[in-house]
C-alpha cells in the first residue's frame, strides 16, 4: 500500500518478535500468520491523524514509547482480585497477568455440557483444529495496524467454546491485569469466543491495572455467533489513567443470531474501542450499547463499524458519554449496508454530556448504503444537563447537587439498564456511581 | 397562607404579570382562569421558583415569609408543590429513586425521620392504591414514555406522597380524558383539608365541576379582573373572557 515504509516506533516490536521467535515457535500453522502480520504491521506503521479513521485520536505518544512484549508474569493473589470478582456469580474466571494466563487465579475451565473456557495458549494445543478454523479469520489485519500487531504477537488470551444448544447461565469473566514491571510492557490479549447454534453465553472482558501505570494493551476479540446463538459481550475498561488500550471486538453473526456488545469505559489514558459486528445471516440482530466516562486528561475513542451483509437484520447502537475535566472523547459510528442487505433496520444514537468547560467531544455518524430498501437513522447530541429537568427535581425538594447527580446517573443508567446480566449490571452501576462527582449521594439513596 | 401583592413579572424584558394580587387561606381552593397568554403559567412558575422570571415589583408571602427569596427546593420542603403543566421526562432515573430522594429531602427538612427503602416503597404503594392508579409507574423511569394522562396523574401521585401545604396545579386538566380527569380531581379532593390550600389554574370550567373552588379569579392580561364564587366560572364559560374584563357580573359577591 504505502511505498514509504514507516518503521518508526516499531523497532522494539520487531526486535522482540525476532528475539522471542514468534515466527518460529508455537503451532506450525500459526507461525506464517504471525510472520505475515508482523510484516504487515511494519508496512502499515502507526496510523496518524491524517488517516480518516484516526482523525480525532493521535497515537503519536504511543508510537514514541518503547513498549515491548511482556516477558514475565507477576505475583497477584486472589485477595488482590477480590474487588473484581462477582462472588459466586461467575461460571468461569480466567485471569491473565501481564498477558499470561495464571491458572492459580482462575476457576473452572471445564464446564458442564461440553462448554470450554480456558486460555488460548491451552486451546492452541487441545483444540487446535477448531482454533485454526476461526483464529484470525474474521478480524482483518491487512488494513488495520493494531490488529496486525496483535496478530503478530498472538500467544494467549481467552478461549470460550459453547457447543450447539448449550446455555451458560452465569457470565464467563476474563480479567486482564497489568502490574508494575521493570520495563513498561505491551500485552496482546487475543480472545476467541465461539458460540454454537442456539447456544447462549455472556462473556465479560475486564482490563485493570495493579500498580501498572504507563503501558500498552492491544487486544483483539473474535466472537463467532452461529445460527440462533445469543451472546452478550461486555468490555469493562478500568486501567490506569496513563495506560494505552487499543481494543477490537469483531463479531461474526450467522442467521437469527442475537449479539449484544456492551462497553463500560472508565479507565485508560488513551483508549480506542473498536466494535465491528458483521450481520452475515438473515434475521440477525445486534446491539451495541455502552457508556464512556473519561476525566482528567483521558481520551476515549469509540469506533463502531456495523456491517449489514444479509437481508432483514437489525442493528441498534446506543452510546452515551459523560466527559469531565480536560477529557476528550470520540464517537464514530459507521453503518455499512451492502447491496444484498435489503430490509436492513439500523439505528444509532450517541449522546454526550460535557460537565466541565475543558472537556471536548467529537461525534461523527457515517452511513454507507448500497441497498435501496433500508431504514437507517442516526442521531448525536453534545450538550449539558437539561435545566428543565434540574428544576423539576428541585421543585420536589431535591437539593440542586443531588438533582444534578441523579440526572448524570440517569444519563448513564439508560444504557446500563440494557445490560441484562444482573451481577455485571450491579457491578458497573457501582463503578459509575464511584466515578460521578458526588456519586456518594446516590449510594445513600440506595 | 399565601399573599401575593401587586406582583409584576417580566420575561426577557416583556411584562407578563402587571400587578397581580391574591390572598389564599389554608383550607381554601382558589381557581385561576384566563385566556392563553394571560399569565397563568407565569404565576405558577414564579411561585415554584423557576429561573428566567424577573420580579420587577410586588411581593409574595408564604406563611408570612418571603417566598421569592427561597430556592425551589426550599419552597418544596416548606410545603409548596407545583403540578407541572408539562411534566418532564427523565430517562434513566427510576421513579422510586426519585420519590425517595424527594420524600426524604422533605422529611429531613421537617425534622422527621428519613424512611428506609422498604418503608417508603410501602408508602408509595399505599398512596398509589388510594388514587386508584396502576403501580407500574413506580417501576419505570420518571415520566419516560408516559402518555399525557399518565404524566398528569403522576403529578397528583407525587403531590399525595409529599403532602404539601400549598399545592399549585398548572392546567393539570389540559388534555385529559374523562377518566384521568376524575382520578386527578379525586386525588385533589382527597387531600383537601383545613390545613392545606390549593391554587388550581385551568383553562376550562369543566375541571371545576369536579374540584369545587371556594374562589374563582379571572386573569386577563396579567391582572385579576374579577373574583367570585364558583358561579363566576359558569358565567365565564357562557360569556367568554372579554365579558369578564368589561363589566361587573351580576350577582357576583366580591371576595
Amino acid at each position: 500500500m504505502s511505498s514509504n515504509v514507516k518503521v518508526n516506533g516499531l523497532d522494539n516490536y520487531l526486535d522482540s518478535f525476532k528475539r522471542l521467535e514468534y515466527g518460529d515457535r508455537g503451532p506450525a500453522w500459526l507461525r506464517p500468520v504471525r510472520k505475515a502480520a508482523m510484516e504487515r504491521s511494519v508496512e502499515l506503521g502507526f496510523p496518524t491523524v491524517r488517516d480518516e479513521d484516526w482523525k480525532f485520536t493521535n497515537v503519536a505518544p504511543l508510537a514514541k514509547k518503547s513498549f515491548s512484549p511482556s516477558e514475565s508474569g507477576d505475583t497477584v493473589t486472589l485477595d488482590d482480585l477480590a474487588p473484581f470478582v462477582f462472588r459466586g456469580q461467575e461460571s468461569a474466571r480466567l485471569v491473565f497477568v501481564n498477558g499470561e494466563y495464571v491458572s492459580q487465579l482462575s476457576d473452572s475451565c471445564a464446564q458442564p455440557g461440553g462448554v470450554i473456557a480456558c486460555s488460548l495458549a491451552q486451546s492452541l494445543e487441545l483444540n487446535q483444529e477448531l482454533v485454526k478454523l476461526h483464529l484470525a479469520q474474521y478480524q482483518d489485519y491487512q488494513d488495520d495496524f493494531f490488529s496486525a500487531l496483535n496478530t503478530a504477537f498472538v500467544k494467549d488470551g481467552g478461549f470460550v467454546l459453547v457447543p450447539n444448544g448449550s446455555v451458560v447461565e452465569k457470565p464467563i469473566h476474563l480479567i486482564y491485569v497489568t502490574t508494575k514491571t521493570a520495563m513498561p510492557p505491551a500485552t496482546f490479549p487475543r480472545n476467541l469466543i465461539i458460540v454454537g447454534e442456539l447456544a447462549e453465553a455472556a462473556i465479560v472482558e475486564e482490563y485493570v491495572s495493579f500498580g501498572g501505570d504507563e503501558y500498552f494493551t492491544n487486544t483483539v476479540t473474535e466472537v463467532v455467533a452461529a445460527e440462533g446463538a445469543q451472546v452478550e459481550h461486555y468490555r469493562v475498561e478500568r486501567e490506569s489513567s496513563r495506560a494505552f488500550n487499543i481494543g477490537t471486538v469483531r463479531v461474526q453473526q450467522a442467521r437469527n443470531s442475537n449479539v449484544s456488545c456492551h462497553g463500560v469505559l472508565l479507565g485508560g489514558g488513551l483508549v480506542r474501542n473498536n466494535v465491528h459486528p458483521v450481520l452475515a445471516g438473515e434475521g440477525a440482530e445486534c446491539l451495541i450499547n455502552g457508556v464512556f466516562m473519561p476525566g482528567g486528561k483521558q481520551h476515549i475513542d469509540n469506533y463502531m463499524r456495523v456491517e449489514h451483509t444479509s437481508p432483514h437484520c437489525n442493528s441498534r447502537q446506543f452510546y452515551n458519554g459523560i466527559l469531565k475535566e480536560n477529557a476528550s472523547g470520540v464517537f464514530s459510528g459507521r453503518i455499512v449496508v451492502h447491496k444484498d442487505a435489503q430490509k436492513t433496520d439500523a439505528k444509532q444514537t450517541n449522546r454526550n454530556l460535557l460537565i466541565s468547560d475543558g472537556a471536548q467531544m467529537d461525534s461523527k455518524p457515517q452511513l454507507e448504503i448500497y441497498a435501496d430498501d433500508v431504514k437507517c437513522t442516526h442521531g448525536a447530541t453534545i450538550g449539558q444537563l437539561d435545566e428543565e429537568s434540574i428544576f423539576y427535581l428541585r421543585s420536589r425538594g431535591i437539593p440542586e447537587e443531588t438533582a444534578r447527580t441523579l440526572l448524570l446517573f440517569g444519563f448513564a443508567a439508560e444504557n446500563l439498564d440494557r445490560m441484562k446480566q444482573k451481577p455485571i449490571q450491579h457491578y458497573v452501576v457501582d463503578l459509575v456511581k464511584d466515578w460521578l462527582p458526588h456519586g456518594e449521594i446516590l449510594k445513600e439513596l440506595g | 397562607m399565601l399573599e401575593i401583592k401587586n406582583l409584576h413579572v417580566s420575561i426577557e424584558g416583556k411584562q407578563i404579570l402587571k400587578g397581580l394580587s391574591l390572598s389564599l387561606e389554608a383550607g381554601e381552593v382558589h381557581s385561576i382562569m384566563g385566556p392563553n397568554g394571560s399569565g397563568k403559567s407565569t404565576l405558577a412558575a414564579v411561585l415554584a421558583g423557576r429561573d428566567g422570571y424577573e420580579v420587577t415589583q410586588g411581593r409574595v408571602l408564604y406563611e408570612g415569609r418571603d417566598l421569592l427569596e427561597m430556592d425551589p427546593e426550599e419552597r418544596a420542603c416548606e410545603g409548596v408543590f407545583l403540578a407541572f403543566q408539562y411534566p418532564v421526562e427523565i430517562p434513566g432515573v427510576g421513579s422510586i429513586q426519585f420519590l425517595n430522594a424527594a420524600l426524604n429531602a422533605v422529611r429531613k427538612h421537617r425534622g422527621e425521620e428519613e424512611l428506609d427503602a422498604l418503608d417508603s416503597l410501602k408508602l408509595f404503594k399505599r398512596k398509589i392504591e388510594a388514587l386508584h392508579m396502576r403501580d407500574d409507574l413506580l417501576h419505570r423511569s420518571v415520566n419516560e414514555a408516559f402518555s399525557g394522562g399518565e404524566k398528569k396523574k403522576n403529578e397528583i401521585f407525587q403531590m399525595a406522597v409529599l403532602e404539601p401545604r400549598l399545592a399549585i396545579l398548572d392546567e393539570t386538566d389540559s388534555g385529559l380524558d374523562i377518566d384521568a380527569m376524575r382520578i386527578v380531581a379525586a386525588g385533589v379532593n382527597a387531600l383537601r383539608s383545613s390545613e392545606r390550600g390549593f391554587l388550581v389554574i385551568t383553562h376550562y370550567q369543566r375541571l371545576l365541576d369536579y374540584i369545587i373552588p371556594d374562589v374563582v379569579h379571572v386573569l386577563v392580561d396579567g391582572r385579576i379582573v374579577r373574583s367570585g364564587d364558583k358561579e363566576l366560572a359558569l358565567h365565564l364559560e357562557e360569556q367568554g373572557y372579554a365579558w369578564a374584563g368589561e363589566r361587573d357580573p351580576v350577582g357576583m359577591a366580591s371576595v
